[in-house]
């Protein structure tokens, strides 16, 4: 494996690993606050045994959330450190910011995990927030600072040199609030359906039925909420993108020749030697409007941008039909279930809704994975959008690859045992939250 | 406000120094425990430091992040010269972490636990055995920017006598840290005993390592001497080390705790200022007799400054918390 290629893949590797992990320390605060309100407001056991719960698996994720992400805050040097040098002061504010709200963060998650029983309840229950207020405030932060590669503002790039640094101009670039947004609603929509499919897969099979239900109800709303929201978000940063990156956009399309009005592709394979797309679903007018808001706009394709900079059009274009597809698909089951709760029909009764949810488990993260390789090969060849190309960032160091080979082997057995220890977690279920007398900690 | 940041940085290095030193400690202690004591002291360990150990590794994060946002020029060289070590203290640092955590989590205690506990106390000694390194490298004028073959860039950048001096010495000082706190979180009298005879034994490695950094200065040619001893400043703090360690002996018979953690901070303090205060703000030596130093590499302006708002603003809203997360699980339960 080269070098280079090597690099990107451990970065790409160590981002997509992280990325799952920090979504559950963003989103899980909040499912935890909501079943902790419940118990302090109606005393029932259940949500107590439910928020106690969730808390330990949060612990887990934390963990390897915070363990993962320092290796990130190396990694951007140890990988790219021509980047980083002049990057680094440019698009360092959010980072800098960051820096406190994971700290905010760490120092709340200490009080609210071993705090049982040691503070005052409401200030234990505002702790949780601190824990979930701060953690979304570090993920739009980061984002912040991605969109800066995708749109680059804050400085005067004049022979070469990076001057005029303005660091906060940089932080409010004209991509932090599209993606942003895009990003903290995929967190919920992610994880919120992750959760609530395990608690519909235990009340299919018909253990602690109570616990379970309660636990489900929490998830789903926040899923399913999200998941409508989805699309619209994402339609804003489609028109985003067709503004600030129309590379970026004609390889999500696999839009070859510039069109007007231009037809949108669904699925299809791409060709990318002959620049052509074979046995793709075609709606005509779809992707101006989509693109532009207007049903006869013209949209640029890559024949308009010069080769040299052409981004890998396949895999943007296949992550971007993964991501969408499945987008609609959960926005369908979100509707359903909303529909159902509003009739008020008990969702026991409705197996096949529970086991829709079951198999939605692994789909927010896998639109999640997409929607990163959208953005980010999407960008490529550059490192800084028109700026710096990646292969100019690398670092001088040979042999990168056997860096990549460990990291990968880390990284899979960290997912085994992290999904091992889980399964552990829910099988314990029973036996440490059955009875309703108070459960021990720790 | 650039003093405002390299106080910052410098406060960073120097808290990861005690608390994340103290916190890899816990694990080395375990280490060198014998094995019917172990599950004792891996208790003690978890009630001491499992509530702050997350907050503890943040130091670590904040004084990264201001290298590379207000020094790139620091961060990217040391990336590039010393990517080995770092890439082994990463591996430890995720390895630790995880471990130590998975540990306490496993809702069912079995053979896994057995895995989790090895990995924890290596990953304890490996860690800040590079983390010494690293240290020890970027004074060690090993560094070659101009090196034409992989080994002299990448490997004997830090594969030197005097690194690894600093690697073992940075060992058994995190290993005295964690016994002295130790001591107090525990109230057994037999305990006691224990992490006190743990605590003269890293000490007494402490004092045998330091003075194998001093040799290997020595054979290296690294003005060690004349940074501690020829500097006024450098001079008093190893003085005011070497008194304080007849005090903390004495401490350490009689089993004062609250002043004993004092001290023992106090003395690693001494020992950092010692080593560090005479080629300050030179941050890396280079082979070439070069130095990159804070004021040269510093960032733009504007930077600087909002990165110095940034960190202070941060510290008003952290600090209280933080006081008040440590004041509130020092409280020992009955
Ligand atoms: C649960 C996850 C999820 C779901 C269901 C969707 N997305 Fe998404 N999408 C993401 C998760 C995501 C993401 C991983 O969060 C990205 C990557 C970068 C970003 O800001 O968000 C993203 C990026 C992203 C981008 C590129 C933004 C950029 O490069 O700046 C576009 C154009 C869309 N999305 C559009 C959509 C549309 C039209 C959807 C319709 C259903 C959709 N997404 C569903
Ligand atoms: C967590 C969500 C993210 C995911 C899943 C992700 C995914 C990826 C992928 C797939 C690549 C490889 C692209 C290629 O080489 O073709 C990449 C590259 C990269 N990403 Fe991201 N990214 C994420 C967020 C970020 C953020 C927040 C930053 C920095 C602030 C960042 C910085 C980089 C850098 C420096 C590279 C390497 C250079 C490049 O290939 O362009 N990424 N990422
Ligand atoms: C879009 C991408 C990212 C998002 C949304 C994100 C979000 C988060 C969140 C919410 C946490 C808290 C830990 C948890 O709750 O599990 C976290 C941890 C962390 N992240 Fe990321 N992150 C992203 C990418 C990055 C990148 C690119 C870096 C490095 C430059 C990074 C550095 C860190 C660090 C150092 C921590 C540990 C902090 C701690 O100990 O609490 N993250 N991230």
């Amino acid at each position: 494996m080269d070098d280079f290629l090597a690099a990107r893949s451990q970065m790409a590797l160590s981002l997509g690993f992280h990325i799952i992990f920090s979504c559950i320390g963003m989103v899980m605060p909040f499912f935890m606050a909501v079943s902790h309100y419940k118990w302090l407001k109606t005393n029932d056991e259940v949500y107590k045994n439910l928020t106690k719960a969730w808390s330990k698996g949060v612990a887990i994720f934390f963990a390897t959330g915070a363990v993962s992400g320092t290796m990130l805050s190396f990694e951007l040097g140890l990988l790219w450190p021509k980047f980083m040098e002049h990057a680094g002061p440019i698009f360092g504010m959010p980072f800098s910011l960051e820096g406190t709200a994971f700290f905010i963060e760490a120092i709340a998650l200490g009080f609210f995990l071993y705090g049982w029983n040691k503070l005052n309840k409401w200030f234990h229950w505002f702790t949780g927030m601190v824990v979930g207020v701060s953690g979304l405030a570090s993920g739009i932060l980061v984002v912040a600072a991605n969109a800066w590669m995708n749109s680059p503002a804050g400085f005067d790039f004049v022979n070469g040199q990076y001057l005029n640094v303005d660091p906060i101009q940089a932080m409010f670039n004209k991509a932090w609030f599209s993606q942003a947004l895009h990003m903290c609603l995929a967190a919920f929509t992610a994880t919120g359906f992750a959760v609530a499919g395990v608690h519909a897969l235990m009340i299919l099979r018909n253990q602690n039925k109570e616990f379970h239900l309660k636990a489900f109800k929490i998830a789903a709303v926040f899923a399913c909420i999200g998941a409508l929201l989805q699309p619209l978000s994402g339609d804003i940063s489609a028109k985003d993108v067709a503004k600030r990156q129309p590379a970026k956009l004609a390889a999500m399309e696999a839009l070859y020749k510039t069109e007007k009005p231009a037809s949108l592709l669904i699925g299809g394979i791409v060709n990318e030697k002959d620049k052509t797309v074979k046995g793709a679903i075609k709606i005509p007018r779809a992707l101006s409007f989509l693109a532009h808001g207007d049903f006869e706009a013209e949209v640029k394709g890559l024949d308009k941008i010069p080769e040299d900079e052409h981004p890998p059009v396949a895999i943007t274009h296949y992550a971007f039909q993964i991501m969408v597809g499945i987008g609609t698909l959960l926005a369908l089951i979100s509707l359903i279930y909303f529909v159902n709760l509003i009739r008020k029909k008990p969702l026991v009764e409705k197996r096949w809704l529970l086991k829709l949810f079951v198999l939605a488990i692994p789909l927010g993260y896998l639109a999640l994975e997409a929607g990163w390789v959208v953005t980010e090969v999407g960008r490529q060849p550059w490192i800084i959008y028109g700026v710096m190309r990646t292969k100019d960032a690398v670092t001088p160091m040979p042999g990168i690859a056997y860096s990549f080979y460990i990291f990968s082997a880390i990284y899979f057995s960290l997912s085994i045992v992290v999904t091992f220890l889980l399964y552990r977690q829910i099988k314990m279920v029973p036996v440490l939250y059955n009875d309703k007398s108070i459960v021990k900690t720790n | 406000m650039e003093y405002v940041v390299i106080t910052f940085l410098c406060l960073g290095i120097l808290l990861y120094f005690l608390l994340g030193g103290a916190d890899f400690g816990a694990g080395i202690i375990e280490l060198f425990t014998s094995a019917n004591n172990r599950s004792k002291t891996r208790k003690t360990m978890y009630q001491a430091i499992g509530p702050v150990w997350e907050a503890n590794h943040m130091w670590l994060i904040i004084a990264i992040v201001i290298l590379f946002v207000g020094f790139p020029r620091i961060y990217t060289t040391m990336s590039v010269y010393l990517h080995i070590p770092l890439l082994i203290m990463l591996i430890g640092i995720i390895a630790r972490g995880t471990a130590f955590v998975f540990r306490h989590y496993d809702a069912i205690k079995d053979d896994m636990h057995w895995l989790y506990n090895r990995i924890f106390r290596y990953s304890s000694f490996i860690t800040p055995l590079f983390l010494g390194i690293i240290a020890g490298s970027l004074i060690s004028g090993h560094i070659d920017t101009n090196a034409k073959d992989f080994s002299s860039a990448y490997i004997y950048s830090w594969l030197n006598w005097f690194s690894v001096s600093v690697g073992l010495f940075t060992v058994a000082l995190c290993g005295f840290l964690a016994a002295i706190y130790l001591i107090g979180e525990t109230t057994e009298a037999y305990d006691k005993r224990r992490f006190i005879k743990k605590a003269e034994y890293m000490n007494i490695a402490a004092v045998v390592f330091g003075a194998m950094v001093f040799i290997a200065a020595q054979l290296d040619n690294i003005p060690l001497t004349d940074w501690v001893f020829k500097n006024p400043v450098g001079l008093s703090a190893i003085v005011l080390a070497s008194l304080s360690l007849i005090l903390l002996w004495y401490l350490l018979i009689k089993g004062k705790t609250q002043v004993l953690r004092i001290l023992a901070g106090f003395q690693v303090t001494m020992i950092l200022l010692a080593i560090s205060y005479a080629h300050f703000p030179n941050f890396i030596r280079l082979k070439n007799g070069n130095a990159i130093s804070l004021f040269e590499a510093i960032g733009p302006e504007k930077t600087i400054y909002s990165l110095g708002l940034a960190l202070l603003l941060g510290s008003v809203l952290i600090l209280p918390f933080l006081g008040y997360l440590f004041y509130k699980f020092q409280k020992k339960e009955e």
